[in-house]
């Protein structure tokens, strides 16, 4: 019969690369750049490595010419010469680093292996365009092409404001909030991308990429890699004092069926909704807004966030604009959300962005933020949530990831 | 007994008006304006769109046949009217069949269909003409030629226009052309047009048409026939003895253009919607030849009404404001585009998916009876598997659930509209707003469905249905 899995598996080490456009960085170079900063972090060595879990979604045949295999677990044997170690390839769309990382911990959990490598790698700016270029690549040749991510998730925020009787005024007002926190946020932070502080006015008078969403409610594409390394609970005071443990994962693959389906509404995540379920049931959460200390989330747009919040029900339904206003998702908040700057600010290179989310919560729990202006006070208990897809057909990831009661 | 039981059009939303020709060009002005096929238009997909008007309120399934005239066929090499049969979801076992590379080809198609109910190997035939002849930038085609489409409904029962008598020549005369290797029309010298083609050709089959029929100017109510342009056709008229004010039928050409193999049958179709029963019409076109027939209205015409034929369409339009947009609608010039990937397309998934890419077909649940779009195999409220029936969802209205304006994707009209549609009656569609004006667009909006050119991916024409806020 299934157990729990709280507090079965820790984090030990953990690394990142710089996020960024990382014209002189190929994938092979971040990838060896965020595993060797988790292995110096962990004191050990590769051949410690009994097994890897690489994500990434391979964009557009990420690589370079020793990783041509692009999407196998060849991506990080290679740069990284691991010497004939098992290495599985995951990938989930958005939501594949964190997914990488839960598979890599249920082989520990299992005992199957004593010490794994999980690398989420993305490599984004080799495609000669900006932006991820049209989705539908190649779902279908009719049905649902020429779009983007942007467009997509603009159809939640014009159906948002409509549900919640906001202008498009009021709506971008709401959004713009969100974009000057991760700026804000970002600025502080030495390996995040857009470093640069905004304002309310400069979001609402930037360029539109897809109304109502306009340039600063919009992540940059960016490129980096984020690394961990993992044990068993009982094993980890081996390798230090200050180690993570893994409360709770969720995952949640949604059927797809918003486009198809009249009773959706695009206001909510419903994937989110039940990885998130998951994820509480495992580590006991009750009241989420109260025992979770701060998050990590998807806000790959400003209304994603928005949107991601409230499905996670750190935040009633309608309300974020309430919680927006009142600065309780600032770091002086009671929920800070997305203190590292975020997809938006911080970068999203697809793959990557579950380990470095789960990065971030880890070297805020050990009170080793980098800046210490940007270090959260008293946290115990983070959540990454990292999410694929589009609004109506998702593929969502959560993780809890807390200091040992 | 044959004769057409039913009349539709289509008229493209976008106008241009002959003074943004003058101000690109320089020149005179002409009075008027020209229809424009938005940029994810074509022959193919407006013959779809006069089709379906010319059908409204029919059974299609009692649908034999359908010709396709045309001189710009979508595809040079494989049928055109099979594609057309499919998207308005015709029966299978029919009659298709293209008739394209003369300006005529409208009523040769026409006879055939005739001769074929005529013959009994049909009853009902749908004869549809379209045309999107892109003219050479600034010359005189570019003010004369429009976009534009007819469908008629031959059949023998319930006629509503009765055809009492046909003449046609065969004429070898090379006045406009085009061949294989050219882009835009030639012509010989004008006068030679006229004088030796345009109305020598007219002459002679009227005069033939009423020595046979023993008939004469004074018997018609309405004179329908082909304008090479609009003086010509006034000077015809008053010389075979009509009067021009109260006889003739207004040739389209300062509000839609010259329509090539669609004129004279839009212009046939704008006549019926004023006829009443009683009324006989002289029909003649021009082209290789000439085709001329004697019509005679019925009472059946009164129930023939609700259509959106020529009056309709006219009225619902939006002005193409720049020339420039006009070359990214027709593709005339080489771009600096930004660099992306390819768009996707596989003939193999287009096929197997063509019951819903082409026909519009959705799946109804047999076990909880919800609508679904595309069609499933397992039901997306209830689970069942494979148990629904199929239903056509092209005919129904929808709203506007939700949409954004994406300046991010390639278009050459951005935004680029995507629309959640809840469709009348259950399902949804996730598609893009065509014919659209971007400050008027609001959430909850009724819209309606429309075939369109999606894009050229792997060299194929990947049409694929749109919706548009609906059209007067």
């Amino acid at each position: 019969m299934a157990e729990s899995f709280k507090d079965k598996v820790a984090i030990v080490g953990m690394g990142c690369s710089k996020f960024g456009e990382n014209w002189d960085m190929g994938s092979d170079d971040m990838i060896v750049e965020a595993t060797y900063n988790a292995l110096e972090d962990a004191g050990i060595e590769m051949k410690d490595i009994d097994a890897g879990w690489v994500g990434t979604i391979g964009f557009h045949g990420t690589g370079s010419a020793m990783t041509s295999t692009g999407i196998t677990g060849a991506s990080i044997s290679m740069p990284l010469k691991l010497q004939y170690k098992p290495v599985t390839h995951v990938e989930n769309g958005c939501a594949t680093g964190t997914d990488a990382l839960r598979n890599a911990a249920f082989a520990v959990a299992a005992k199957v292996y004593d010490i794994v490598l999980v690398v989420g790698i993305e490599k984004l700016k080799d495609t000669g365009f900006g932006g991820l270029g049209e989705l539908g690549i190649p779902p279908h040749p009719v049905f649902e092409g020429g779009i983007t991510a942007p467009g997509m998730y603009a159809l939640a925020a014009t159906r948002y404001f409509k549900k919640y009787g906001l202008s498009p005024e009021e709506g971008k007002k709401m959004l713009a909030k969100v974009s000057v926190k991760s700026h804000y946020n970002a600025s502080r932070n030495p390996r995040a991308h857009l470093r640069n502080v905004i304002t309310e006015e400069q979001v609402l008078n930037a360029p539109v990429i897809a109304w109502p969403l306009g340039l600063f409610d919009c992540c940059g594409v960016t490129d980096g890699a984020g690394a961990a390394i993992l044990c068993r609970a009982e094993d980890a005071k081996q390798f230090r004092d200050d180690y993570v443990l893994i409360k709770g994962l969720g995952l949640s693959i949604g059927p797809g069926q918003g486009s198809v389906r009249t009773d959706y509404d695009f206001t909510i995540w419903d994937e989110t909704v039940h990885a998130a379920k998951e994820a509480y049931a495992m580590a006991g959460i009750k009241d989420p807004r109260k025992e979770i200390d701060f998050v990590e989330c998807h806000d790959c747009f400003s209304i994603s966030e928005i949107i991601a919040v409230e499905s996670l029900g750190l935040c009633e339904r309608g309300k974020a604009i309430n919680d927006l206003e009142s600065g309780a998702w600032t770091q002086e908040g009671d929920i800070p959300v997305n203190l590292s700057g975020g997809l938006k600010a911080f970068g999203h290179p697809i793959g990557a962005s579950g380990c470095r989310e789960a990065f971030e919560i880890y070297k805020q729990l050990q009170g080793k933020a980098e800046d210490k202006s940007r270090q959260v006070k008293n946290a115990r208990l983070g959540l990454v949530h990292n999410q694929a897809g589009l609004p109506g057909k998702f593929m969502c990831a959560v993780g809890l990831y807390g200091l040992p009661d | 007994m044959v004769g057409i039981t039913s009349y539709g059009a289509y008229i493209p939303m976008y106008r241009m008006s002959l003074q943004t020709l003058a101000q690109t060009w320089g020149g005179f002005a002409g009075k008027g304006e020209k229809a424009v096929a938005n940029w994810d238009e074509d022959s193919l997909t407006m013959a779809t769109e006069s089709s379906v008007d010319c059908l409204n309120g029919m059974d299609r399934s009692q649908i034999d046949g359908l010709y396709f005239a045309t001189t710009t066929p979508a595809y040079r090499e494989k049928q055109n009217a099979s594609i057309i049969a499919k998207v308005i979801d015709l029966r299978r076992d029919i009659t298709t069949a293209d008739f394209t590379n003369s300006v005529r080809g409208g009523t040769s198609a026409l006879k055939a269909a005739i001769d074929a109910v005529g013959a009994g190997s049909a009853k009902k035939f749908l004869v549809a003409a379209a045309d999107c002849r892109v003219p050479a930038p600034d010359s005189a085609f570019e003010t004369l030629f429009g976009d534009g489409s007819a469908a008629l409904l031959v059949g023998d029962s319930d006629i509503a226009v009765e055809i009492e008598g046909s003449a046609s020549i065969s004429s070898e005369f090379l006045d406009i052309w085009k061949r294989e290797e050219d882009r835009f029309v030639q012509a010989w010298e004008a006068r030679f047009i006229i004088t030796q083609g345009y109305l020598a050709h007219l002459e002679e089959i009227i005069s033939t048409l009423f020595k046979k029929y023993d008939v004469a100017p004074k018997d018609f109510s309405k004179f329908v026939f082909y304008a090479h342009d609009k003086r010509r056709h006034g000077q015809l008229a008053k010389q075979l003895g009509f009067d021009p004010k109260n006889q003739v039928q207004d040739p389209l050409l300062g509000s839609v253009g010259h329509t090539g193999s669609a004129q004279a049958m839009m212009m046939l179709v704008a006549a019926l919607e004023e006829a009443k029963p009683g009324d006989r019409i002289l029909f003649a076109n021009y082209g290789d030849g000439a085709d001329a027939f004697i019509l005679k209205v019925t009472d059946q015409i009164e129930k023939v009404r609700d259509r959106r034929g020529i009056k309709k369409n006219l009225a619902s339009k939006m002005d193409l404001p720049t020339y420039g947009k006009y070359l990214h609608f027709r593709n005339l010039m080489e771009w600096g585009r930004q660099r992306e990937p390819e768009n996707f397309a596989a003939a193999t998934m287009s096929w197997r998916d063509r019951n819903w890419v082409l026909s519009c077909h959705g799946h109804k649940c047999r076990q909880c009876g919800t609508i679904q779009f595309p069609m499933q195999r397992v039901c997306t409220w209830c689970q069942a598997k494979d148990d629904f029936d199929e239903v056509r969802l092209s005919d129904r209205k929808g709203t506007l659930f939700t949409y954004s304006m994406d300046n991010l994707a390639t278009s050459v009209d951005k935004p680029t509209v995507i629309a959640i549609v809840n469709i009348e009656g259950g399902g949804r569609f996730s598609t893009i707003l065509t014919d659209r004006d971007t400050e008027k667009i609001s959430a909850d909006m009724p819209v309606e469905f429309t075939f369109r050119r999606v894009h050229e991916g792997q060299g194929i024409h990947n049409y694929f249905w749109k919706c548009r806020p609906i059209r007067g």
